[in-house]
């Protein structure tokens, strides 16, 4: 019960922080937001590739459905607008994102349950496939209501910029709130069994199939609302922004920051968003640059920035083994 | 109890890092102030990525301009300081890009993206700040209306349509004709909707409308179903991926007319291997190498000495849109946002290497196109047809 306390401190301090935003520049509010929005979309991933263990390559699939999904509902309110769903409405932003994510939710629900009895390099190649045909469908889809443009194939679908500080920080610390709280619970424990070893778990009748659809259906949930806050920052939007290029970018993160340790991965998003960002002086060397620290970084730390520790276990193994080694 | 400690410890850590990384960036990025004694101008392109030949054309267009005022004494009594920025082909780093250079560089204007997506991607933000954008080659006709700071330099696709429709008539004095589009394609479809347009209430005759897909490999049904209503010219408005195949595959089936396309034909792949197939086919472009005009002969060599290869039609308006925004701050007398807007919008006749370009009420571009024709595997120039449809030069066959 009390680590909702912990979850309003965090909305708190988050609203608290809002105000001081007018204080930086757009640029770099911009980065802020982005470095949030990739918390979202790896802390998600993670429950997926790090703690039940089944390796996604679709994370941009998903991250595409909601926010295509959001975008049409914003543009359609805001063309629409007046009876109950106004323009900038702080309601209808979130009935966008939420419907953005049921819908990815569904996606991953349908992905789920036939591809997940496969294990591995399959179920990566399987769920890449999947990204690639949500991109290609979105690429033919094209059409127009009462004049405006809507998904807009390949050539790009122009959004409202809707998504605020507050907006994409709340969705991380709820994010974050709920993949903890799931995998720290006792029926969490079975997203674990199913990572460490899936016949002991099988054995010990943990559902195993039920807890991979689950653990894809609640990440491409928040996969969607992360895609819808994706799409109200970035002004337009095209399908190429969905690859599986994006979907490699977010596995990064993923295991920099350590298989199923989430402050690692939330770490490892701000890390690796400002590196990419403070090497853009020199664009022909930047590649190259991110792509050399990334090797070294996995040589040096294999197991991910922090491992597969939490910040809370770290500080309790510093300072326990002294006062207590025997429970420690 | 513990479960709340680790909790509370990791969203208060996750705080901690987010202000300690954002102060980083922070520190970073206001190390550098305005110098004074520099107009700041900023460049967003594709220098990397899917579609990094564009962006380094422009880009080498952009900086050869820039170059050569700042060597001739630069503007207003100052040198222009060209920052670029490297959207690596992504929109989002479009956005990361102009959102740096309009509030953490603070320029004075934007020059920017080739492709229409990352354009529109930019425009808003640059709207916002009221910093002038001038994009070099989006052609799709959104793009400028996203607000009146934004301009293009290029052409806009039912354009080129228009002028393929009256060069086939009045060029070429053919009066029957067959379209084969893309449809998937928004650019295919746009420049065959015009031609079919102006072609017909033209005087001449649509004879045979066929379509195909990106990415098909097998041309023969739509091309034998065009041969049987025997045209005088086709118009195949599609990328040269697949129209290198459609002309090779129309002439085994024994169709000689004239092949005429757009700019979505300007690559050197086009012809390899089918240099012969090539043989009377004609696309409109932005500008072409061989043009006996001085201003593009100039152009060309000051581009050979500098890169030490051939300009193509990126780098050509790459250089107009730079010389264009110097232009207009020479005219506006200074680099206030609003003056120089104005200036942009005034834009008459400026003798750019893509023709005489005048800035219309919708910030588009009203220029001339060139038609060039292919002869062994060569682009050589062959017509230049004005904004209303005129011959400004004779028709070199």
């Amino acid at each position: 019960m009390k680590s909702y306390y912990s979850l309003l401190l965090a909305v708190v301090v988050i609203i608290g922080a809002s105000f001081l935003t007018p204080m930086l520049n757009t640029y770099i509010l911009g980065r802020i937001m982005y470095i949030g929005i990739m918390i979202s979309m790896a802390v998600s991933l993670n429950l997926i590739n790090g703690f039940t263990g089944q390796f996604s390559l679709g994370h941009a699939g998903f991250m595409a459905i909601g926010a295509y999904t959001s975008a049409v509902v914003t543009t359609w309110a805001s063309t629409h607008g007046g009876s109950i769903l106004h323009n900038n409405d702080p309601a209808m932003f979130l009935v966008a994102l939420v419907l953005g994510g049921v819908l990815a939710a569904v996606a991953g629900l349908g992905v789920g349950i036939p591809s997940l009895r496969l294990r591995g390099d399959y179920l990566a190649i399987v769920t890449l496939g999947f990204n690639e045909i949500i991109r290609v469908l979105i690429q033919n889809l094209d059409f127009k209501i009462d004049g405006v443009d809507y998904i807009g194939g390949a050539r790009g679908f122009s959004v409202l910029p809707m998504t605020t500080f507050v907006w994409v920080f709340i969705t991380a610390a709820v994010v974050v709130f709920c993949v903890e709280n799931l995998v720290n619970s006792t029926y969490g424990r079975g997203f674990l069994a199913v990572r460490d070893d899936e016949v002991a778990a099988e054995a010990m009748g943990v559902d195993t199939t039920k807890f991979k659809v689950r653990a894809f259906v609640t990440g491409a949930f928040f996969a969607g609302v992360g895609g819808g806050l994706f799409a109200h920052s970035n002004y337009n939007i095209t399908p190429l922004d969905f690859t599986f290029l994006t979907s490699i970018d977010i596995v990064v993160i993923v295991i920099l920051g350590g298989m199923g340790s989430t402050v690692g991965v939330i770490l490892a998003a701000i890390v690796l968003t400002t590196l990419s960002e403070s090497l853009r002086s020199v664009p022909q060397y930047r590649m190259i640059i991110y792509s050399l620290l990334l090797v070294i970084l996995m040589i040096t730390r294999p197991q991910g920035l922090l491992g597969p520790k939490t910040l809370g276990r770290l500080f309790k193994r510093r300072q326990k083994p002294t006062v207590d080694p025997v429970k420690g | 109890m513990t479960r709340y400690q680790v909790s509370r410890r990791h969203i208060v850590g996750t705080f901690a890092l987010l202000f300690a990384s954002s102060a980083l960036i922070w520190g970073c990025k206001t190390a550098g102030g305005p110098a004074g004694t520099e107009i700041p101008v900023g460049e967003f392109a594709s220098l990397t990525g899917g579609t990094a030949t564009f962006g380094q054309s422009v880009h080498n267009g952009d900086v050869l301009a820039i170059d050569e005022i700042n060597a001739a004494g630069g503007v207003l009594g100052k040198k222009i300081n060209l920052l670029t920025e490297d959207d690596q082909s992504k929109t989002e780093e479009a956005v990361a890009s102009v959102q740096k250079l309009v509030n953490s560089d603070h320029v004075v204007a934007l020059l920017g993206e080739v492709a229409s997506s990352r354009s529109m991607a930019g425009a808003p933000i640059a709207q916002l700040s009221h910093a002038p954008m001038i994009t070099p080659a989006s052609t799709n006709e959104d793009v400028t209306k996203k607000g009146d700071y934004i301009f293009r330099i290029c052409f806009i696709d039912p354009f080129q349509g228009q002028t393929m429709a009256r060069f086939a008539l009045n060029s070429l004095g053919k009066k029957r004709a067959a379209v084969l589009t893309d449809v998937k394609q928004d650019y295919s479809v746009g420049l065959d909707e015009a031609f079919k347009h102006t072609y017909s209430t033209s005087g001449g005759a649509i004879v045979s409308e066929q379509s195909y897909s990106t990415g098909d490999k097998d041309f023969h049904a739509p091309l034998t179903s065009i041969r049987a209503t025997n045209p005088d010219v086709i118009f195949v408005p599609g990328y040269y991926t697949e129209v290198a195949l459609i002309v090779r595959q129309a002439r085994e089936l024994g169709i000689d007319c004239p092949i005429l396309g757009g700019d979505g034909w300007d690559s050197p792949e086009l012809t390899k291997g089918a240099e012969k197939e090539f043989n009377n086919t004609f696309f409109s472009n932005h500008f072409a190498t061989e043009d006996p005009d001085s201003t593009v002969q100039n152009f060309v060599k000051k581009y050979e000495d500098r890169y030490h290869s051939m300009p193509d039609a990126m780098a050509a308006l790459g250089y107009d849109a730079a010389r264009i925004l110097v232009d207009a701050m020479k005219r506006a007398g200074s680099t206030d946002s609003a003056a120089l807007r104005k200036a942009i919008a005034e834009t008459k006749d400026f003798p750019g290497v893509t023709g005489h370009i005048t800035i219309d009420p919708n910030r588009n571009a009203s220029k001339p196109i060139t038609i060039i024709k292919i002869t062994e595997g060569k682009f050589h120039f062959a017509q230049r047809i004005g904004p209303e449809g005129e011959a400004l030069t004779p028709f070199q066959p």
